[in-house]
C-alpha cells in the first residue's frame, strides 16, 4: 500500500529517486507473502492449506528477519525511501527485527492445532460442511459420538469435539486458514507503521495493521460471543481513535504545511506563528497512538479484547502491536516534536502516571489471567512511556530494548495460558491455577519465571529493561515519574505473586483443569520466549548495544 | 583466593541443582533421602572451604577487599561481576556456612520435620503433607549460594540483583514448607522486601546517573562510588541515602517497618526461620555498614538521629511485644527486633567500639537466634503446638531440652559469659560517649530482655505440668486437671507422678541427633563469650575503614577512655 501512495505523493520525484529495494525488501517480502497467501487460500485444496500457509508465513518472516539482520550488521547507511514516506534507519531496523522475531513465535502459536484440536480459530465453513457430512455418514455406526454435536451453527462447532480429544472420533473441522494472510498483512502494516516518516503513511499503515486485527479478534473457536464482542469493541474504539489521529494529522498539516515529521519539527523550531495548531494536532495524534499502544486512560479496550480474542492472537497483539505503536510514538516524539519537548512533556507525564496507576490498581482486582495480563500491559505501557519521554539517545535505546524484552515474555505467558484447559477450553480463571505445580511442575515453573520477569525481578529481561528505562528517565530529570514507577512495580508484584501462590502453595482442586501437552509449534514458541527472557536478563549486552546504536534519521 | 571465592559461591548452587534434580527424578521418599544426604555433604564441603578462606584471609592487609575478582558483565551499563571480601563480609559468610549444615541436619535427620496432621495450634515446625525435606534442602543451598555472593559483591548493581533474587528461594521456603498461614506470610515477606528493594533501585539508578555526570563515566564499582561520595552535596545524598535506608530498614527490620518479620518468622519452617532471622535479615545491617555509611557519609551523619530513634524504639518495643507473645516463634521474632535495635544503635553512634560491637553482634545474634529457634522447634515438634500456653513443667519430663532452652534464653538475654554479652557491651560502651541518652534507654532494654526470656522459660519449663501439648488429651489430662482440686498431699503426688510418667512417655527428651545438632551452637556460644578476639580481629580493619569513610573521629580513645 505504500507503493500505491507513491504517485499521489511523490509524483515526478519518484522517477528520479528510484526505489531502494534493498532497504525495503523486508516490507515487500511480508506484503508480497500476504498476497500469495490470499491466492493459496483461493486455489490450494483444503487439506493442504494450513501447512502451505504456515510454511509460507514462516519462510517470509524468516527471510525478512535475515535481511534486516544483514542490513543492521553491515551498517548500511540509513536512507529515506519512497519519496520521503519511509525511513529505514537504525531504530527502524531494530523495530523490524523485533517485530519479525516476535512474529515467529506468534505464527507458530496461531498455527498450532495440537493444544486445541483443530486450532484456536473458528472452523472454516468448507471444512465444517465436510465434517458434518462425515458425521452424518458415521452417525449410524458410532452412536453418541461426541463430535455429533458440532452440527448447527458455526458458533458451537468445536465444543463437542474438544471434549473428546482425538479419540476414535472424527477430527474436528479445520480452522479458518485466512488467519495467516491476516497476520501477514497486519505485520506488514506494523513494519510500515514504525518506519513511517510522514503522518499520512503512518495513518495508512495504522489502518493496514488494525483491520486484520479486528477480524482476528472475532475468530475464537470457543466463547464465540465474548470473542465477537471483543472484535466489535476493538473495531469501534479503534475507528474512533483513527479519527482522532487523522484529525490531528489535519491540524498539523495546517500548522506546518507538510505531513513529514522533519518538516513539522523545522516549522516548530523556526516560526513565530501560534502554536495552537501544533499542540492541538499533537494532542489528537497522541490519543490515536496511545490507543494503539494501550496506554493509560486510552486503554479501555485492552482487557476485553485480550480476554475475548483467541489467545494466540492476544499474544500477537500484545507483543507486536505494542512494539509497532511504541515505535511510532518514539518516532513522532523524537523526530517531529523533539525540539518542543519541554512544552508538551508535562502533559504526558500525567498520562504516564495515569497509565501506571490504572494498570496496577485495576490489575489488583482481576481474577482472570488474560485480563490480568491486559492490565499489566497497561502498566508496562506507562513504564515504556518514561523511556519515550526522555528525548535522549538513552531514552530511545532503553525503550527499544524494553519492547524486545516485554514482547517475548508476554508471548511466553500467553502461550503457557493456552495449555491450562478444562473441557470448555482454556481455564483462565485464577482459581483454576490452584496447585498447578504438583500437577505440572514445568508449566508452573515457566509461568512463575515469566511472571517474575514482568514483576522485574533481577536475572530476567524484565529487570534489565526496567533498569535501562528508569535510568534513562532519571538522567533526563524524570525523578518523580521514576519513583511512581518503582512504587507501581512493587504493587504490581502483588498480583503476579498471587498467581505463583495459587500454583505453588495451594492444594489442587479435585476437578481442576488439565494441562495439555503442547505440540511442537507451541513448545517452540514458549521455549523461545523463555530463553530470550532469560538471556536478556543475564547477558543482554548484544541487544543493548544494538539498541544503543539507534539514531533516528529526520 | 579469588578463585576460591567463586568456588564457595558455586558449590552450594551446584549442590542445590543436584538436590533439586534428585528430588524430581527420585519421585518419592527415596529421591528425597538421597537429596538430603547430598545436601548435607555439600554444606559440609562448603563449611570446609569457607574455613580455608578464613585461614587465608589477612586481617592486616592494606586493601579493603581481598580476593578481588572482576569480570565485565553488562558493558552497556558498566556493571561488572565483581567480588571481594572484607572482614565483615567474611564473618557473615562464615556464620552462614556454620548455620546451613546445622539447619539441614536438623531438617533432614531429626524427627522434627516428619509430616503431621495440621493441629491448628500455631506452627509446629513440621512440613505440610507430601512435601519432603529434599526440596527444602535444595532451596536452602541455593539461598546460601546467593547470600555468599551477596556478601562478597563489590559491584552495587550485582549487590542489588542478588538482594532481590535472594527473596525467591526464601519465598518458596516459607510458602511451600511453612505453617498454616504460610501463603499470607510468604507474600507479605516478598512484597515488603521487594518494595524496599525497588526504593533502593531508585537510589542506585540515582547514584549511577550522578557518577555519570560527575565522573564522566557512569559506574557501579563500590570503590569508585565511595570516592564519589566526597563530591556529592548533602542535598543529593539525602534522597539517595533514604532509598538505601528504606530497603535495609525493612530488611533489618527497624520498627515501623518490621511487621512482616513476626509473620514470616512464625510461619516459616524452623530451619527457614533460622536462616531468615539469623542471616537474611543481617543483609539489612550489612547494607547499613557497607552501603549507607560509606557511600553517603554526610547524609548518614545528618540522618543518624532518625536511625537512632528508630533503633531505640525497636529495643523497647520489641522487648515489650516479645513479653506479650503467646506463640513461641513470634516470641523469637520479636526478641530479634529488639536485638536489631541494639545493632542499629551501634552503627549510627559512629564509634569504633560500637561499630565493632554491631558487627560482632550480627554473628552472635545469628548464633543465639538459631539456637533459640531450633530449641523451640524441637519443643514444638514434640507438643504439636508452638503456643506458650500449651506447655508447662517441661523441665520435669525433658531435662536436657529444658537445659538447652535455658542456654538459648540466657544467650538471648546477654548473660555475661555468653557470646551476646560481649557484643552488647561493646555497643553500649561505644555508644555512650556520643549518645548517652539513647544508650541509657537501650540499657533498660537489657533488663526487659531478662524479663521476657525468663518469663517464657518459667511458664513453659518449670513445674507443675500444664498444658495440652504436654499432657495430651484423654485420662492423663483429666487426672492432671484434677490436681488443682486435690488437697491431700499423698494423692496429689501420686496423681502427678502418673501424669508425669505418661507425659514423659509421650514427649521424650532430646535424641542424640538433636543434641548433636545443637552442640556446635552451644560450643560457639561459650567460645565466643570468652574468646571473641579472633572474630574481632577479622572485623576490626573493616570497621576502621568504615569509620574513616564516614569521616567521623572516634569518640573513644585508643585506651578505651572517652575523649
Amino acid at each position: 500500500m505504500t507503493a500505491t501512495m507513491l504517485p499521489a505523493q511523490g509524483g515526478s520525484l519518484s522517477a528520479s529517486l528510484g526505489v531502494d529495494y534493498g532497504a525495503l525488501a523486508p516490507l515487500f517480502i511480508i506484503l508480497g507473502a500476504a498476497c500469495v497467501s490470499v491466492l493459496i487460500e483461493a486455489f490450494v485444496p483444503l487439506a493442504r492449506r494450513a501447512s502451505w500457509q504456515l510454511v509460507l508465513s514462516l519462510a517470509a518472516i524468516a527471510v525478512s528477519l535475515v535481511l534486516v539482520i544483514v542490513r543492521a550488521v553491515s551498517e548500511t547507511p540509513a536512507t529515506i525511501v519512497l519519496a520521503g514516506s519511509l525511513s529505514v534507519d537504525t531504530p527502524s531496523l531494530f523495530l523490524w527485527g523485533t517485530l519479525l522475531a516476535l512474529a515467529i513465535p506468534s505464527v507458530l502459536m496461531i498455527a498450532d492445532r495440537s493444544v486445541e484440536a483443530g486450532g484456536a480459530f473458528v472452523a472454516d465453513p468448507e471444512a465444517l460442511a465436510e465434517a458434518q457430512e462425515r458425521a452424518r455418514v458415521r452417525a449410524p455406526v458410532t452412536v453418541g459420538g461426541g463430535s455429533g454435536g458440532s452440527g448447527g451453527t458455526g458458533g458451537s462447532a468445536g465444543d463437542g469435539a474438544g471434549r473428546s480429544p482425538r479419540g476414535g472420533q472424527a477430527p474436528p473441522p479445520e480452522m479458518h486458514t485466512e488467519v495467516f494472510p491476516f497476520v501477514l498483512f497486519a505485520l506488514g502494516g506494523m513494519l510500515a507503521f514504525c518506519a513511517a516518516n510522514d503522518l499520512l503513511t503512518m495513518f495508512v499503515a495504522l489502518e493496514v495493521l488494525s483491520l486484520p486485527l479486528y477480524l482476528l479478534c472475532g475468530l475464537a473457536r470457543r466463547r464465540r460471543v465474548l470473542s465477537q464482542e471483543a472484535a466489535v469493541k476493538y473495531f469501534l474504539l479503534g475507528a474512533f481513535a483513527s479519527a482522532f489521529f487523522l484529525y490531528g494529522v489535519a491540524l498539523l498539516y495546517g500548522y506546518a504545511g507538510s505531513v513529514r515529521l522533519s518538516d513539522i519539527a523545522a516549522a516548530a523550531a523556526g516560526g513565530l506563528r501560534s502554536d495552537t495548531l501544533l499542540f492541538g494536532g499533537l494532542a489528537l495524534l497522541v490519543v490515536g497512538l496511545m490507543f494503539k499502544a494501550s496506554v493509560g486512560p486510552f486503554h479501555t479496550w485492552t482487557p476485553d479484547v485480550y480476554q475475548g480474542a483467541p489467545t494466540p492472537v492476544t499474544a500477537f497483539m500484545a507483543a507486536c502491536t505494542k512494539v509497532a505503536a511504541f515505535g511510532a510514538i518514539l518516532r513522532v516524539f523524537f523526530v517531529a516534536f523533539g525540539p518542543t519537548a519541554t512544552e508538551w512533556r508535562g502533559v504526558l507525564w500525567a498520562v504516564a502516571i495515569a497509565s501506571m496507576v490504572i494498570g496496577v490498581v485495576l490489575g489488583l482486582t482481576q481474577t482472570d489471567l488474560k485480563r490480568m495480563v491486559a492490565y499489566s500491559s497497561v502498566a508496562h505501557a506507562g513504564f515504556l512511556l518514561i523511556g519515550c519521554l526522555a528525548i535522549t539517545p538513552a531514552g530511545l535505546s532503553s525503550t527499544l530494548f524494553y519492547l524486545l524484552a516485554y514482547g517475548f515474555t508476554t508471548i511466553a505467558i500467553l502461550g503457557l495460558i493456552t495449555l491450562v484447559r478444562t473441557g470448555d477450553g482454556e481455564a483462565t480463571h485464577l482459581s483454576a491455577y490452584a496447585g498447578l505445580a504438583t500437577r505440572s511442575p514445568v508449566v508452573a515453573a515457566s509461568l512463575s519465571f515469566c511472571l517474575l520477569a514482568l514483576a522485574g525481578v533481577p536475572l530476567t529481561s524484565g529487570f534489565t529493561a526496567k533498569f535501562a528505562v528508569f535510568s534513562a528517565g532519571l538522567a533526563d530529570g524524570e525523578a518523580p515519574l521514576v519513583i511512581v514507577a518503582l512504587v507501581c512495580s512493587a504493587i504490581a508484584a502483588f498480583f503476579y505473586l498471587r498467581v505463583i501462590v495459587m500454583m505453588y502453595f495451594s492444594e489442587p482442586a479435585a476437578d481442576g483443569p488439565s494441562v495439555s501437552l503442547p505440540g511442537p509449534l507451541t513448545t517452540v514458541s514458549i521455549t523461545l520466549g523463555l530463553v530470550v527472557t532469560l538471556l536478556l536478563g543475564i547477558v543482554p549486552t548484544a541487544a543493548l548495544d544494538w539498541a544503543a546504536a539507534a539514531r533516528f534519521l529526520g | 583466593m579469588s578463585a576460591l571465592l567463586l568456588v564457595i559461591i558455586l558449590v552450594p548452587l551446584v549442590g542445590a541443582a543436584v538436590c533439586g534434580a534428585l528430588v524430581r527424578a527420585g519421585a518419592g521418599p527415596k529421591g528425597d533421602t538421597t537429596a538430603k544426604t547430598v545436601g548435607f555433604v555439600v554444606s559440609l564441603v562448603e563449611l570446609v572451604l569457607v574455613a580455608v578462606v578464613w585461614a587465608m584471609f589477612v586481617p592486616a592487609a592494606p586493601t579493603r577487599f581481598q580476593g578481588e575478582l572482576s569480570v565485565a558483565w553488562i558493558p552497556a551499563f558498566g556493571t561488572r561481576f565483581a567480588l571481594g571480601i572484607d572482614g565483615i563480609a567474611l564473618v557473615m559468610i562464615a556464620l552462614l556456612a556454620v548455620l546451613v549444615p546445622i539447619v539441614i541436619a536438623y531438617t533432614s535427620f531429626t524427627r522434627s520435620s516428619e509430616a503431621s496432621a495440621a493441629t491448628g495450634r500455631g506452627g509446629t515446625g513440621r512440613f505440610p503433607d507430601g512435601r519432603g525435606a529434599g526440596g527444602f534442602v535444595a532451596l536452602m543451598l541455593s539461598l546460601q549460594g546467593i547470600l555468599v555472593a551477596l556478601f562478597a559483591a563489590t559491584d552495587v548493581f550485582l549487590f542489588y540483583v542478588l538482594f532481590e533474587v535472594m527473596l525467591v528461594p526464601m519465598y518458596f521456603i516459607i510458602g511451600r514448607f511453612g505453617g498454616a498461614r504460610r501463603q499470607y506470610a510468604a507474600v507479605k515477606f516478598f512484597l515488603y522486601s521487594f518494595l524496599g528493594g525497588l526504593l533502593m533501585l531508585g537510589s542506585i539508578i540515582g547514584i549511577y546517573v550522578a557518577s555519570g555526570t560527575r565522573l564522566g563515566q557512569a559506574s557501579f564499582d563500590w570503590t569508585t562510588l565511595q570516592h564519589l561520595a566526597a563530591q556529592l552535596p548533602l542535598s543529593t545524598q539525602i534522597p539517595l541515602f533514604l532509598g538505601f535506608f528504606a530497603a535495609f530498614a525493612i530488611k533489618a527490620p527497624l520498627v515501623p517497618l518490621h511487621t512482616w518479620l513476626p509473620d514470616a518468622g512464625a510461619e516459616a519452617p524452623i530451619g527457614g526461620g533460622v536462616i531468615l532471622v539469623g542471616v537474611l535479615d543481617k543483609v539489612g545491617v550489612f547494607g547499613f555498614l557497607r552501603y549507607c555509611l560509606p557511600l553517603f557519609p554526610l547524609a548518614s551523619q545528618s540522618l543518624a538521629p532518625l536511625a537512632l530513634v528508630l533503633s531505640v524504639i525497636g529495643v523497647i518495643y520489641g522487648a515489650l511485644l516479645a513479653a506479650m507473645q503467646t506463640d513461641m516463634k513470634r516470641f523469637v521474632s520479636y526478641t530479634s527486633i529488639a536485638h536489631f535495635g541494639f545493632i542499629g544503635l551501634g552503627i549510627f553512634a559512629f564509634s569504633q567500639q560500637a561499630l565493632a560491637g554491631s558487627s560482632l553482634y550480627m554473628v552472635n545474634h545469628g548464633i543465639s537466634t538459631a539456637m533459640l529457634f531450633l530449641v523451640v522447634g524441637m519443643l514444638a515438634a514434640r507438643g504439636g503446638s508452638s503456643r506458650i500456653a500449651d506447655y508447662g513443667g517441661v523441665g520435669r519430663i525433658a531435662p536436657v531440652l529444658s537445659g538447652l532452652f535455658l542456654v538459648a534464653g540466657l544467650t538471648t538475654l546477654s548473660l555475661p559469659g555468653t557470646n551476646s554479652f560481649v557484643s552488647e557491651f561493646l555497643v553500649l560502651l561505644g555508644a555512650w560517649p556520643r549518645e548517652p541518652v539513647y544508650t541509657v534507654i537501650a540499657t533498660v532494654g537489657m533488663i526487659f530482655a531478662a524479663l521476657y526470656v525468663l518469663w517464657v522459660f518459667q511458664r513453659t519449663m518449670t513445674r507443675p505440668l500444664r498444658g495440652e501439648a504436654v499432657l495430651g488429651g484423654g485420662p492423663g489430662a483429666a487426672s492432671a486437671a484434677a490436681l488443682g482440686g486435690v488437697s491431700d498431699g499423698g494423692l496429689r503426688d501420686m496423681l502427678e507422678d502418673d501424669a508425669s510418667a505418661r507425659a514423659r512417655a509421650r514427649f521424650g527428651d532430646l535424641t542424640g541427633r538433636e543434641i548433636g545438632v545443637l552442640a556446635p551452637l552451644v560450643l560457639l556460644i561459650f567460645l565466643l563469650g570468652f574468646f571473641p578476639q579472633p572474630v574481632l580481629d577479622i572485623v576490626n580493619p573493616a570497621v576502621s575503614a568504615t569509620m574513616s569513610e564516614v569521616g567521623v573521629a572516634d569518640p573513644v580513645g585508643p585506651n578505651g577512655v572517652a575523649r
